[in-house]
Formats: structure tokens, sequence, C-alpha cells
């Protein structure tokens, strides 16, 4: 990574040289209930997995029990529901949390899951001292890009800077933040900005903790020691490759030079990764295996920049939950990678490539460029919209690339004869199906656990936490004793509620440029779709107005952003609102608004529960005749179930090529006039 | 939608939102025969009381017009007032389409009726059919709140609108100077300067922005004599002032009506209305074939029932598009 290493170690032979240790092998998983995620975390340790990522499931990761009504049909979907220290006892029994590393991924309610976790550590008898792994806890890309947000900036600041102050002192082997460009890769941005906007997010986390006061020097050196980062890798590994080592170089350099960090070691740029989910493809999905591997090359090829933990996704994720089996395909990729190659008994092998030098090089320059436009904007908090715009903008370039065929992605825009796959059969027998039973399940435990647990002592706790919180106090010991005394996630977070209030992120899709760079056959055909748009108004008596909606606590939005810009383009007028809406707030729109078509974007897996809801809401107000597409990872036999429900079109993965979709729009939209 | 329009303004008078909407569904539809039942409904709006209180916000973008319009929903809500938005977004000048998305902005409690805009073809801020839905809102509700499109270096026409227009700006921008020297707009009926989030920063942008408008004032035209425009620090972050904000709405509502110019401000609006709809349905020349503004001004006075001079005019001109080219 720095080129004056090299002097201190003499070339090395290989018989000399130890194998490298290999990263730490994770596979993120949780779904159902706590209970059914601890027999996957066992089944998988015991499968040679090293580590454990935890996903939790979106009422959790928004701060909201299971029995509340923005819940509904979100239980245990997206990950594992934890509403209360016996849940997260439940999570990990028989799993001795003194040898574990665990990585959380966790954000708005970081905090408290934390707390959640070192109680239930004390339940098993392990020291905080001992803890080892990680807590997501980047709100930025939350407001970017993934949406589990839910207080606004300078408190969010607030709470990731208290788990950083506390875990330095009390968890001294937590790293508290892992900063994503994770989810900026999946939510567009090229490589440059990827790294860029990470760095200015780790630089207002620091920031914001040296301001705190609450640490000395050593504490604070200490603590951007335990920064780490979340990175995506692409399937253009060699690029990545560069992008990692110049990441790495730019922390290296960031910390010394804005942060005074003397010691190397404490500079070292340390990551975990997941690859690349946002390319993986729903035709020929075998094809993603391929795929992954490359990706898992991107981090694990160069010794210096290589990554110090991974999970990868399953081959059939565009189709649906993965199932045991699916995972456990992945988790052998990178044990294969890791014992049966050569990749660990080697220096870095980039060492002395111009070529490489050169694409690392012309990276960082191109951050240091973007990172200075950020700090010029007034930092990251600042620079929200510009960040987001920049995000939406690359995004439906690449959207636009992979239309256009400029971007070949094999069996989806190229290649795209097939035989037919043994491995999936085109319905749901491939994909993991969450027991509806399970949610029922998880609310009657946690009704149960609210009777039964010492009330007037978990009201004692939240006083606590309430004062703490307005006295400015670091809130994680006052939460700890919040998670010992049985108070619940939603409990928790309406606390922080009522004193930060809410936020709404921007949706960044007012400055999306106009389709200024199709080209050649597309643009003909976007030319044909505005003429087509222009003409619907004469069938419907005014332009064509489309509503487009994000039911639930789903915060993934690039896709309704991607369908909103591509609608505007294509001459429509649309109705954008941002994210988690409930399904009365978007019937409520359509009837103000007066649009002609809803379109609904559902990412969580829970289509079966708020489509349906949306539907009936749209027959109270005398709305059926408003048609209703839906587009999401939706298999087949739920697609069939929609479709009778009322649904007009189910559109998915492999509906690429978004002028069809579009123009098909219009026509369920003139059809229903 | 093909219920007679006396039952629809009864439906209309309970704010119903469902009825509503397809009311300004209907507004907005081309297609002939609907053109037809929404003038029989303007008619019918025309000859009814018009009690809602217009107020339009302007101002350049991301100066937080939509946090402060959430601001003044609230406690209008509380006070058990039916409230009504309407929000301007522009249009793309290359694909005709238009991204609207002050929703998103604004927290909406579910007694308010919302409806986005996009401005289509118009310059000046409003979208056309915006002027027909203030038209009918406010038969049916207590105040609306008019957004406009950011306005920058285009004029802006709220003030043909709104009974009471609000220039929102930034402190320290510059901004309020500039468009004054400008002429992207006239003095407006209240001035606020938004983000103040904090007395120190009010106090400061206070100064600033009454030291802009110092240098601008112009005289001030006889027929709003009595009204003296305030300027309030305020924030929509920090709800700083913003009760401060409704009463300087609520007085100058007041000094409308006490000095009788409510009543000639809105002819005035309905009037370059009626003209702005004759020209966009006949065109300059069509214009002019009637008498120009002078004689569609006379043609008014002799029948305020607005849209049927139109229709009126509509038929004049045919007629005399019949003679010219019969002859």
């Amino acid at each position: 990574m720095d080129t004056d290493r090299s002097e201190d170690k003499p070339p090395e032979r290989l018989q000399d040289r130890p194998k490298d240790r290999p990263w730490v092998m994770r596979t993120y998983s949780g779904h159902s209930t706590a209970r059914a995620s601890n027999e996957l975390y066992r089944l998988n340790l015991s499968k040679g997995q090293t580590g454990l990522s935890v996903a939790f499931d979106l009422p959790t990761q928004t701060g909201y029990d299971s029995d509340h009504a923005l819940a509904r049909g979100e239980v245990g979907k997206v990950g594992v529901p934890i509403c209360h220290i016996g849940d997260m006892e439940t999570l990990f029994a028989d799993i001795p949390l003194g040898q574990m590393n665990t990585s959380m991924t966790i954000n708005g309610t970081a905090a408290w899951l934390l707390a959640l976790y070192i109680a239930a550590a004390e339940r098993q008898g392990v020291e905080p001292q001992a803890l080892q792994g990680t807590t997501q806890n980047d709100i930025v890309k939350e407001y970017l890009s993934r949406g589990t947000y839910i207080f606004p900036p300078e408190p969010s600041l607030r709470l990731i800077s208290d788990v950083i102050t506390y875990t330095v002192k009390n968890v001294p082997k937590w790293n508290p933040v892992n900063v994503c460009s994770y989810h900026l890769q999946e939510a567009g941005a090229t490589p440059v900005q990827e790294v860029a906007y990470a760095l200015c997010t780790a630089i207002a986390v620091l920031d914001t903790v040296r301001a705190s006061g609450r640490l000395d020097a050593a504490e604070f050196t200490a603590a951007v020691g335990r920064i780490s980062f979340f990175v995506n890798s692409g399937v253009r590994f060699i690029e990545e490759v560069c992008k990692l080592r110049a990441f790495g170089q730019l922390w290296d350099e960031l910390t010394c030079e804005r942060y005074g960090v003397d010691n190397p070691k404490l500079r070292r740029f340390r990551y975990g990764v997941q690859v690349n989910s946002l390319g993986l493809t729903e035709a020929q999905p075998e094809n993603n295996i391929p795929r992954i591997v490359l990706e898992a090359l991107g981090v694990t090829l160069s010794k210096d920049a290589r990554c110090r933990a991974m999970q990868l996704p399953a081959w059939n994720e565009a189709l649906g939950l993965p199932r045991p089996w699916d995972q456990q395909w992945s988790l052998r990729i990178q044990q294969i990678l890791a014992f049966e190659t050569d990749l660990l008994e080697y220096g870095d092998i980039f060492e002395g490539s111009t070529v490489v030098e050169g694409k690392t090089s012309a990276i960082k320059n191109a951050v240091w460029a973007e990172v200075e436009r950020v700090t010029d904007m007034g930092g990251v908090i600042s620079a929200l919209g510009y960040i987001k715009e920049q995000l939406v903008a690359s995004h439906t370039e690449r959207v636009r690339n992979i239309t256009a065929g400029d971007h070949t992605v094999v069996g989806v825009n190229k290649f795209t004869e097939t035989a037919d796959s043994p491995l999936y059969s085109g319905d749901s027998s491939a994909i993991l199906k969450v027991d509806e039973a399970a949610e029922r399940d998880q609310v009657a435990r946690l009704q149960a656990f609210r009777a039964t647990r010492n009330q007037a002592e978990a009201e004692t706790a939240l006083s606590g936490l309430r004062t703490a919180v307005l006295n400015g106090e670091n809130i994680m010991p006052a939460s700890i004793r919040c998670a010992l005394a049985g108070v619940t996630t939603g409990e928790w977070t309406q606390t922080l509620r009522d004193i930060f209030g809410e936020f709404r992120a921007p949706t960044g899709i007012g400055g999306a440029a106009a389709a200024r760079t199709v080209n050649g056959e597309t643009a003909q055909e976007l030319e044909e779709l505005r003429t087509r748009v222009r003409k619907s108004a004469a069938t419907l008596g005014r332009p064509l107005k489309v509503l487009i909606g994000k039911p639930g606590l789903d915060g993934h939005s690039n896709g309704a952003e991607q369908i909103a810009v591509w609608c505007r383009d294509a001459g429509m007028e649309v109705v954008y609102e941002g994210i988690r809406l409930s399904p009365e707030q978007i019937v409520t729109s359509v009837r103000d608004e007066g649009v002609h078509l809803v379109g609904l974007s559902i990412l969580s897996g829970s289509h079966l529960r708020l489509v349906p809801e949306v539907l009936t809401g749209l027959r109270a107000e005398g709305l059926s005749d408003v048609p209703v597409v839906v587009g999401g990872i939706i298999p087949e036999d739920d697609a069939k179930d929609l479709r009778q429900a009322g649904v007009a079109r189910v559109y998915t993965p492999k509906d690429f090529e978004m002028l069809r979709i579009l123009s098909d729009m219009v026509e369920v939209a003139e059809a229903a006039a | 939608m093909t219920q007679p329009a006396h039952s629809t303004v009864d439906v209309l008078a309970n704010f119903n939102r469902q009825a509503l909407a397809r009311a300004l569904n209907l507004l907005e539809d081309r297609r002939p025969n609907r053109q037809a039942q929404a003038l029989t409904l303007l008619d019918t709006l025309s000859t009814l009381p018009a009690s809602a209180h217009v107020v339009g916000l302007t101002g350049p973008p991301g100066v937080g017009k939509s946090s402060l319009i959430s601001r003044l929903i609230e406690p209008q809500v509380q006070a058990g007032r039916r409230v009504a938005i309407i929000a301007v977004d522009p249009s793309s000048k290359v694909s005709g389409g238009a991204l609207l998305g002050d929703r998103g902005r604004m927290q909406l409690p579910g007694q308010v009726y919302a409806r986005s805009y996009a401005a289509r073809d118009r310059l000046g801020g409003l979208s056309r059919e915006a002027f027909s839905a203030v038209f009918l809102l406010r038969h049916c509700c207590d105040v609306i709140l008019v957004e406009t499109v950011g306005v920058g270096q285009s004029e802006t026409d709220i003030a043909a609108l709104a009974d009471t227009t609000v220039l929102v700006v930034q402190p320290f921008s510059g901004d309020l100077l500039q468009f004054i020297k400008a002429g992207v707009m006239e003095i407006p009926d209240i001035l606020a300067v938004n983000k103040a989030d904090n007395q120190e920063l009010a106090q400061k942008a206070l100064a600033d922005t009454q030291a802009a408008l110092s240098l601008a004032r112009r005289p001030v035209p006889p027929e709003s004599a009595a009204w003296d425009s305030p300027v309030l620090a305020v924030s929509a972050t920090t709800n700083l002032n913003i009760d401060t904000l409704i009463q300087a709405l609520g007085a100058h509502w007041q000094h409308l009506q006490a000095t009788a110019s409510l009543e000639k401000k809105r002819a005035a609006q309905n009037l370059e209305w009626g003209i702005g709809e004759i020209v966009h349905e006949v065109g300059q020349r069509g214009l002019a074939a009637l008498g120009g503004v002078e004689g569609v001004r006379a043609a008014w006075h002799q029948q305020p029932a607005h849209w049927s001079v139109v229709r009126k005019l509509s038929v004049l001109l045919e007629d005399v598009q019949y003679r010219t080219s019969s002859r």
C-alpha cells in the first residue's frame, strides 16, 4: 500500500513465508424469529463460517416493536426481529459471545442493539472487554441509499459519537462504526464517488467525536484506529483492486494529516465486504456464481488492500430469499479461495505494477477533488442533497447504458439464448419462504414478555434514558440499564423520537439530468415513447400523471427513484414522495393528486401484505379504476396472486428494459381511461 | 363526474376530498364534453361566496418553502380550519415531464387536501391549472397555501393568484436585493427570512434584510396605502417565530377585508386570468379581434360571471372569424 514499506522487508522466498490468515467468513443472515435465526447461525458455524453477520428485520432497524401498526407484514421478513433482551439471548443461545465475532447491520437503532448485545453477554457471564464485532452505525448512507434512518442528522451523529466514545473505553475490541461505501455503490456510485463520500462520512463522524471532548488524545487516536469500513466490490474487479488500494492510501493520509495519528497501525484501512448485489441478475441466475467469484477476487487479490471480513450474496438473491443451501454455496466460494488456491501464499502481487499504480493514483486524485468539493459545501451533512443527486444521476446513467447495450450484462442484454436451467424452473421452489405464522408467534411472545416484566423497573430505566439524553450524557450506560430492565426496541426508540424528532431525507430526483446521453436506437425509442405519452393526453383528457410509491418500511429507494426519473424523461408528470409510506398515505395521495396510474416498489418481501392493502384502500375511496403496477423482487407464484388481486402488471429484476416498462405503463393507463 | 354541477357544489362545501379531487380532475380535462361540464361548474361557483384566504409562498429554490408550509399547516389544522395546498413544480423543456416532489417534503396531516401541478408551458412559477384549482378551492376551505416554482431569474406571478404574497429568502443571501432590482417581483405583502434557526441569527438576518429592503423600497402604490410589509425572521427547522408569521397572515387578511381591497384584488385577478385563458384559447390575434384587453374589460364589467364571459367571448370570436372569412 505505502511504497516505503517494501524497503523494510526483504523480498520473500516462498518457503519462508507463513500463509496469511484468512479473512473472517460470514453470511448475512437472519429471518422469522430469534429462535429460527439461532438455529441457522449454529448450522452456518458448523459449516466452517468464522463469524456472524446479523440481519435485522425492518421494524427493528427503524425502531418499532413487532406489534406496532407499521410493522405489519414486515416482521421477520428481511431479518430477525429483536424487541428486547429475551430475543437477543435466544438469538445467541449456545453461541459463546466471548469467542464470537459478530457483525450487526444496524444503524438508526445501533446504540440500542449494542446495548442489548452487551446486556445479553453479561447474562452469559461475558465481560464487555471480551466482545468482538461491529455495529454498522453509519447514518449518512441511510439518508443516501438504505433508508432506515430515524432521527435528524445532528442527534444521529451524537448517537454515533456516543457509541464510539463508550466502546473505546469499555468495549475496546469492538468496531463501533462501519463506514459504508457499500450502499453508495448499490445506489449507483462510481468508484470515485464511493470512496469520496465514505471518506466524507468518516470525517463527519470523527470530527463530531473530537468536538465532543469526551476523549483524551490517546483515546481519540484509539478511536480513529477502531473506525472500519464496509465496502462493495463489483465485477470490474481490476478497477476494484485499484479502488481499494486508493482507499487504503487515502485513509492513511487522512488519519495522519487531519487527525495526527502517528502510529501507522492505527491508520490502517480495515474493511469488511459484501460483494455487489446490484449486478446480480434474475435472468440465468446461475451466472451470478462466476460474478460473485470475480468480485471476491477484487477484494482479496491485493494483499495490501485485502478485506478483513467477507460475506458473499447467494446466486439467487434477485429471485427471493436464499435457502441455507444457497448460502452454503457462497461460503464454499470463500473457503475454496482461502484454503484451496495459493492466494494467501504471496505478498502483494501488484507491487511495481505501473498499470495498477497509474489507475490507483488517478482514482486518488479524483477522490480528493470530490472530498474537497463536499468539504467546501460544509461537509457531508450539508451536502446531502448534492450527493444524493450525484448518486441518482450516476445510477440513471448506468441503467441507460444497460438499456442501450453499451454496458454488457451476459444473459440480460447479450447472449440471452439459454437452455432450461436444472437449478431453477421459474417457480418459487428455489427460494426460501418465510412462514407467515412467524409474525404471530413473535407478537405473542413480545406481549407475554411485556406482561411478565417488572413494569416499574422498565419505567424507571426509561426515565433514566430520557434524563441522560436531555442532559447530553452518553446514551450507552442508560441504554444498557434499559436493556437489562426489559425495555423494548419500540420504547427505547420512541423515547428518543419524542426528544429528537424524525427526519425525511432528500430524494435526489429533482436534480437528475434529463436523458441527454441516450443515443442511437434508444434515443429513437425514447422519442417514440415521448410521442406516445403526449398523445395519451388526448385519451386521458390531460397529461399522463403517475404516482410512484414505496409502501412499508423498506428504504431501498434506488429502483423507485430510477422509475420516477425515467417517467419524467418520458414526458409523464410524476408524483414521488420518498420512502416509508403507509398504504393509507399512498391512497390519499392517489386520490388528492388525481393520478392515472400507481406504481408501487417493494423490495422487502412484504408485497403480499402491502399491495392488497393499497388496493383495498383505493376501492374504499372509489378509486378502483386507477390501475396499479408493482415492481420488486417478486417470485412468480406471488406475482400470480397479485395479478389475481387486481394488480395490472408485475415487474421483476428481469424486466430491465426501462423503455418497455414505461411503454407498458402508458398502455395500462390508457386502457383504464 | 357526470353529476350536475349544483350537487357537486353541495358536496364540495363539506370539504369532501373525494369529490374535490374529482372536480379538480374535471377542471383540467380538455375533452370537449368534460370542458363543458367544467364551465358549468365554474359558473355555478362564480355566484357563490369564496371565503378562503389564499396565501402564496414564493422564493428561490432550496429556501425551505415546503418546510415552512408544513409548519403553517399544523396550527391551522389544530384550530379546525380546512386547509388545502397547491404546489407547482417545473416541467422539463426536453421531455415535457415533471417530478412533483413537494408532498415528500411536507408533513401532511390526513385532514389536509394537497395537490401538485406541473408548470407545463407556463412561465412565472405557476401553472395554468393552479388558477382554476384555487378558484374552486376558495369556495370550500378556509385557507389555501400555494407554493410556486422556485423563483430566480424569471419573474413571479404569484400576486395574480394570492390574496397575500409571502416572499421567502435565506439570510445573507442577497437574493432579496437582486430580485427587487431585477424586477422579479414587487414588494411582497410579507417577507420571511427562513433558516434563522436561533434568536441571534434571526436578529442579524433581520437587520441585513431590512437594510436591503430600505434600498429597494419604492413609493407605495395608493391602493395598498395602509399596509406596511412586515419583515420576519423565521425558522421552519426550530419553529422560531412561526406563530408571528401566522399572526401577520391574519393581519393582512383583516387588512384586505377592512379596506375592501380584497374584492378589488380578486376582480383584477379574475380579469387577468380570463384574459390569459382567452389568449391561450384564441391567441393574441383573437384578443385583438375582440377589441383587445379594453374590449374584454368592458365585456367583463357587464357580466362578472367569469367563465360565461370567456365562453361568450369565444363564441363571439368564432362569429368574428366567420364574418371575416366569409367576406
